[in-house]
């Protein structure tokens, strides 16, 4: 099976959805002329001209309503935005258009768009660059939000991301883009709303998503060396969130450690404790855990920002604090 | 008085249809504000008495087969004259099930997708990108419509404004920007917040065609726009145009406008737009004061109706509630 980047995953999708789909195109900033910011678009324009790969100004919040408008008219756009931190400029069209516009006209009128691009910290990027801000999006119905961490979900996601009719945001990440990994070459779709166990173990469930999946996975690694088996739960969407596969992880295991990089204070992992709590209290042999970036803005310092952030030292540690071990 | 305006070029059932549908809104408006009055409709419920002018000239310049109409949160009168029933107008303003949203949007959120008006947004100046992106997919199919993208004088400072204009005019975009300045933005003289008096001079930053015209008399309305959107069409631009307005009531029904004088309003009542046509028509023997009393019985029945429909309409099912949050 070839082994490609995530960036080449993405591209492979818009790629594919766009030959199939002639009211599917891509507009955002750098997205044509440039290849993209991170080259996810790479060879885009080329192959599909500039009727359908569109550079926009840098006026996030105006394309972003654009997209809204042309999708409410009949088209499939996909919005990059270069990083969610930018994104925010262009929340108002995404929370109070594109989510309500199907609610609030009695079902007429849907809005079949992506938004996706970057999300979460790099490296050396400061407060401003290195947000993960899922929260303020999966907060909101009428939309749906995804977090492949894998080259194959990725793609898979967001080609069901194209295709679906509601407005579905693919959180992606600066650091991810040259992760590499399996992908198919025959086509493909990964359904949104389905959770994946990328590890089966049977003392912990470890549930993340997105970036922290791979410091999930090595942290599984070093635990099983110390005999501790633990499963790892890839939420993959957030929006709908696959209960049924968080449920019967931890109804297993009966412990329950979230991974979730961003802030601690309501966020997916919060509410992922609420519903553990709540459903499978009788289950649990400790209470649930969360591993989650520090409360505080992203500093620029190398040392700072790594401890501003989860750690496989810091899964470790809750895994044993569940475990009650040390 | 004055000189007899020449209505010649004109249609007389088209003449008709034009003093009709503004008479409409303003007997369906006094309703509205009746039944806001007995708390038949509740929340935010924006008025277009004063300003029937524009949206009836403006929408009449379309083929709605093929162009779109968007507007703000005051927009009951752009749904009617795109053709809406009254009776799902007043429906969807009681919240019933047969509102033309299924009680869904309510005053604010009025959606009419077989006439292509495409709403009703309660964000000032939240639509502006949107209605581009709906002359987006218009130019991205190669299509000949147009939009008519209607806002007031609180919305064009906007960003959402400026961001808007400049893409369409990179893109060339078919879509006519409406600033219906009714002198207020709520409580706020619009000369108050605005760098410029004249709003039009703001199409020269983004290139594009702009112009101010008198928004009180509908066959100026409906003259300019028809010019201007034939000029969209086929020079394949944007353009912008200002049409100076007033509302007669308060921004919203909580408002007593005590922000301007008596005479003012008066001075504007003056130059009523139901008044200027009826009066042309009457002059050009188009229309005698008996026919005009005519079509105020049938817009009054007409009103009176829409009220007896929503109020024998049901209430939206509770079980109705998570419906339509996705598809």
């Amino acid at each position: 099976m070839p082994v490609i980047q995530y960036r080449e995953a993405l591209r492979q999708a818009m790629d594919e959805e766009m030959a199939r789909d002639e009211t599917v195109f891509l507009m955002g900033e750098e997205v044509a002329q440039y290849n993209g910011a991170y080259k996810v678009s790479k060879g885009l324009l080329d192959k599909f001209g500039d009727r359908r790969v569109i550079d926009t100004p840098i006026t996030e919040l105006g394309f972003t309503g654009i997209g809204t408008g042309a999708a409410m008219a009949g088209l499939r756009p996909i919005v990059e935005w270069m990083t969610l931190n930018f994104a925010i400029l262009a929340l108002d069209q995404v929370i109070n258009n594109a989510a309500k516009m199907l609610y609030m006209s009695g079902g007429k009128l849907n809005i079949p768009i992506v938004f996706r691009g970057p999300n979460g910290p790099a490296e050396y990027l400061a407060s401003q660059h290195s947000q993960a801000l899922q929260t303020m999006l999966v907060h909101v119905p009428g939309i749906k939000v995804v977090a492949p961490a894998t080259p194959y979900d990725a793609k898979g996601l967001l080609k069901s991301a194209i295709r679906d009719n509601n407005p579905v945001v693919v959180l992606e990440a600066e650091m991810m883009y040259a992760w590499t990994g399996e992908v198919p070459s025959e086509e493909f779709l990964v359904p949104i709303g389905e959770a994946d166990i990328k590890r089966e173990g049977t003392d912990v469930s470890i549930i993340t998503y997105s970036k922290p999946l791979k410091m999930a996975m090595e942290a599984a690694e070093q635990l099983a060396q110390q005999n501790i088996s633990a499963e790892i739960v890839d939420l993959r969407s957030l929006r709908p969130l696959d209960e049924k596969t968080i449920f019967e992880s931890v109804r297993k295991t009966n412990r329950a450690v979230i991974v979730d990089e961003s802030w601690p204070m309501v966020s997916v992992a919060s509410h992922v404790g609420y519903l553990i709590s709540s459903q499978c209290f009788d289950y649990l042999d400790a209470p649930v855990e969360l591993v989650t970036s520090e409360d505080v803005p992203m500093p620029y310092n190398h040392s700072l920002e790594l401890a501003a952030q989860p750690s496989v030292d810091k899964i470790i540690k809750a895994v044993k604090k569940v475990l009650y071990i040390d | 008085m004055g000189t007899t305006k020449d209505l010649s070029k004109y249609d007389k059932v088209f003449l008709i249809k034009l003093l009709t549908d503004m008479v409409l809104i303003r007997r369906f408006e006094e309703k509205s504000a009746q039944m806001y009055g007995l708390q038949k409709i509740g929340g935010f419920c924006h008025l277009y008495i004063g300003q029937e002018a524009v949206a009836v000239g403006s929408i009449a310049a379309l083929d709605l087969s093929t162009d779109y109409v968007l507007t703000g949160y005051r927009d009951h009168a752009h749904a009617l004259a795109c053709g809406l029933s009254p009776d799902s107008v007043m429906a969807e303003l009681f919240g019933k099930e047969t509102g033309c949203s299924r009680g869904k949007g309510g005053s604010m959120h009025l959606f009419d997708v077989e006439h292509n008006m495409l709403g009703g947004n309660g964000i000032v100046g939240g639509h502006i990108p949107v209605a581009t992106g709906v002359a987006f997919k218009i130019a991205y199919n190669k299509e000949n419509g147009v939009v008519l993208c209607f806002f007031g004088d609180g919305a064009i400072h906007q960003g959402a404004f400026h961001e808007s204009l400049n893409m369409a005019k990179i893109w060339n975009l078919p879509i006519l920007y409406i600033c219906e300045n009714n002198q207020y933005g709520m409580g706020t003289m619009f000369k108050r917040v605005s760098s410029v008096d004249d709003f039009s001079v703001m199409a020269s930053s983004y290139s594009m065609p702009g112009k101010q015209i008198d928004g009180m008399d509908v066959l100026t309305v409906y003259d300019e726009v028809s010019a201007m959107t034939e000029h969209i069409r086929n020079h394949k631009t944007p353009a912008f145009m200002e049409i100076k307005t007033y509302r007669y009531k308060g921004h919203s029904m909580s408002d007593p406008a005590k922000y301007r004088t008596k005479d003012e309003l008066e001075a504007y009542k003056k130059l009523d737009p139901i008044v200027i046509l009826k009066n042309d028509m009457i002059d050009n023997n188009l229309l005698t004061e008996d026919e005009f009393k005519e079509i105020d019985k049938d817009c009054k029945a007409k009103s009176a109706e829409s009220v007896k429909f929503a109020e024998n309409s049901n209430e939206p099912p509770l079980s109705s509630l998570y419906e339509d949050v996705l598809v």
